[in-house]
């Protein structure tokens, strides 16, 4: 009788793939194609991070957070950071101040492009991957000219940070911006203008301006539903202060706010410009004078030791709101607790009213939309009746690209 | 059903942006008159940035658990709250749970972090939910629920997050007492010595 009577079927995606930056386990119940209810599930990877840096110096704990995430491998320590130099009240010379925008600056714009190329993998389009990628390699040698790497930078101290931009450097800093800006116009054209990008991502996983506050969403998840939520502006922390940044809202654009996948590549490609200003204007008017407020590592650590207090770290990561939590309790060395809230875990719950009511072709765009470092999906297991069969990456990736092939025609 | 009806509604009123935004001195003046000594204590801590020194505004409050509900409560009445993270300090009987929330966000250098400490004793972890109110706090709640074992009353779902299906139950890891360091280095000791006999 409830085999007649049901008319839903389960569709279990993830949790694991290569391709996988943050392994996700989704739960769907399907009617046809679409879905009706989504659970999420979490923790494949998690890694005792916070428990093993409570067993840490406060020193060694900056290359832990590094290692958080590989894309936001400059807004992890920045945020820590700062909760320790706020819990300890250490003062960040004004250099330092502007050295930490254009680090953080070029990360967002190297995190927003490999985003905007795997939303084009998703929906086929692998000519604007290869793209975006090749803009992305740009800013990567960057990085690596001015910090001595690509992805882990190790750039940044507790009070400062560890190198300078040398007057030598700057040519081949605004030699690379002029790229970008050259470059620019034709990434907005494709993303923007093309009609088939439009037909796939308007109206598609719809995040409301009330559900954006209420699932209490981070970064360019709640800006493009039109909450203007940014900590560069809202609380300027480094030089953003001084810098005049505005919220990116997909209005400004097109005058109005859906709040779907479109509006989110709108919010993501306007901060690119965006970015690119700020470190032109971060290098224009950057002061002279010391990076670190304490060279000497173990006087500094020695400090730390000896300050109770506890202090939060709220920064603006590519992603949305990264905000790191520290405790000190004047006696150890290490950290009496350490909490670190990365902008993933707050836009987990956001998925499930985007995702209500898509189709599974639009699954992958719509998880992707978010940047939550995990739109490829594994295999999926669907269990119709008392049939199985399985789905892998590749297949489902299949009916995504195939469904922008039914519309372009 | 009726229940749940009635504690939706509360948290559908709260979206609606407040008339006047008040400064850090005014926010700790309206709780302290509104709940006098359950406030136990308030600070107000400013810190300047680059070159304009430009300030930006913590505010930290420990209160008492007897009012966290209502406090919450007229928190979401005086302006729709973004709660950031709750995070957790065992200090031996109690564990202290910090609940950062950022306020008035949405204009240029007006937000202000607001960080509200509560106590609960360790013999009896056990806390309200504010998910009727902020339904985005979920995730955090649960979190708290496996790592130091608080237990979040009223909470919408109470499965794991984080920590596996195989993981032993009542041991909490992020406590700091004696028996959970026991407990904890039973999961992790003898894992290099099995590698090496295989």
């Amino acid at each position: 009788m409830s085999q007649i009577t049901k008319t839903t079927y389960q569709l279990p995606i993830g949790p694991i793939h290569p391709a996988l930056k943050e392994p996700v386990m989704f739960k769907f119940e399907i009617d046809g194609e679409k879905i009706i209810a989504v659970d999420v599930e979490l923790g494949h990877v998690h890694r005792a991070i916070e428990w093993t840096g409570m067993r840490r110096n406060p020193i060694q704990i900056i290359y832990l957070a590094e290692r958080i995430c590989g894309i936001c491998s400059f807004v992890h320590p920045m945020a820590y950071c700062r909760a320790v130099e706020n819990a300890c009240n250490i003062q960040v010379p004004e250099r330092a101040d502007y050295l930490r925008v254009v680090h953080g600056e070029l990360e967002r714009i190297a995190s927003h492009l490999l985003w905007a190329g795997v939303a084009a993998h998703e929906i086929g389009f692998d000519t604007v991957l290869f793209l975006t990628w090749e803009m992305r390699e740009k800013v990567l040698d960057l990085i690596e000219y001015l910090t001595g790497n690509r992805v882990t930078k190790a750039i940044l101290m507790i009070g400062g940070v560890r190198r300078d931009i040398k007057p030598e450097n700057i040519p081949k800093i605004k030699e690379t911006l002029e790229y970008f800006k050259e470059n620019y116009k034709k990434l907005s054209h494709v993303f923007l203008d093309d009609k088939t990008f439009k037909m796939r991502s308007q109206g598609c996983g719809i995040l409301t301006y009330e559900d954006a506050l209420r699932l209490c969403a981070v970064g360019p998840t709640t800006r493009a539903s039109g909450v203007k939520k940014d900590v560069r502006v809202d609380q300027p922390y480094a030089a953003y202060s001084d810098l005049d940044v505005d919220y990116m809202t997909p209005d400004k654009r097109t005058g109005e706010i859906n709040g779907d996948v479109y509006d989110r590549i709108i919010v993501r490609l306007l901060e690119v410009k965006q970015s690119i200003e700020l470190i032109e204007r971060a290098v224009d008017q950057m002061p002279t004078g010391d990076i670190m407020s304490e060279p000497k590592i173990p006087k500094l650590l020695n400090y730390i030791k000896k300050t109770a207090g506890e202090g939060i770290g709220r920064d603006e990561a590519p992603r949305g709101e990264v905000i790191h939590y520290i405790k000190f309790d004047g006696v150890n060395e290490q950290p009496f607790t350490w909490k670190v809230r990365a902008s993933t875990y707050a836009n987990i719950l956001p998925w499930i009213p985007m995702l209500k009511g898509q189709q599974i072709a639009d699954i992958s765009i719509v998880a992707a939309s978010t940047d939550p470092c995990m739109s490829c999906t594994n295999r999926v297991t669907i269990i119709d009746k008392n049939k199985k069969y399985m789905l892998d990456k590749e297949q489902l990736h299949k009916l995504s690209v195939e469904k922008t092939r039914r519309l372009m025609r | 059903m009726p229940e749940k009806k009635t504690k939706k509604k509360p948290a559908e009123k709260t979206v609606e942006t407040p008339n006047k935004q008040l400064s850090p001195e005014e926010i700790v003046t309206y709780f302290k008159d509104k709940f006098t000594t359950k406030i136990k204590s308030a600070e107000i801590k400013k810190r300047a940035t680059g070159s304009k020194k430009k300030e930006f505004v913590n505010i930290w409050m420990k209160i008492d658990k007897s009012i966290f509900k209502n406090f919450i409560e007229h928190l979401c009445n005086l302006t729709y709250p973004h709660l950031a993270v709750c995070s957790g300090n065992d200090l031996g009987n109690q564990i202290e749970l910090v609940y950062s929330f950022s306020i008035y966000y949405g204009k240029h250098l007006q937000e202000i972090s607001l960080n509200v400490g509560v106590e609960v004793p360790k013999s009896k972890p056990e806390i309200e939910t504010i998910c009727d109110w902020i339904p985005g706090a979920l995730i955090t709640e649960r979190e708290k629920q496996e790592m130091l074992g608080i237990k979040i009353i009223g909470i919408p779902d109470s499965r794991r997050l984080f920590l596996p299906d195989d993981f032993p139950k009542n041991v909490y890891p992020w406590r700091k007492d004696e028996q959970t360091k026991k407990e904890i280095e039973k999961l992790y000791k003898n894992l290099h010595e099995g590698a090496k006999k295989k």
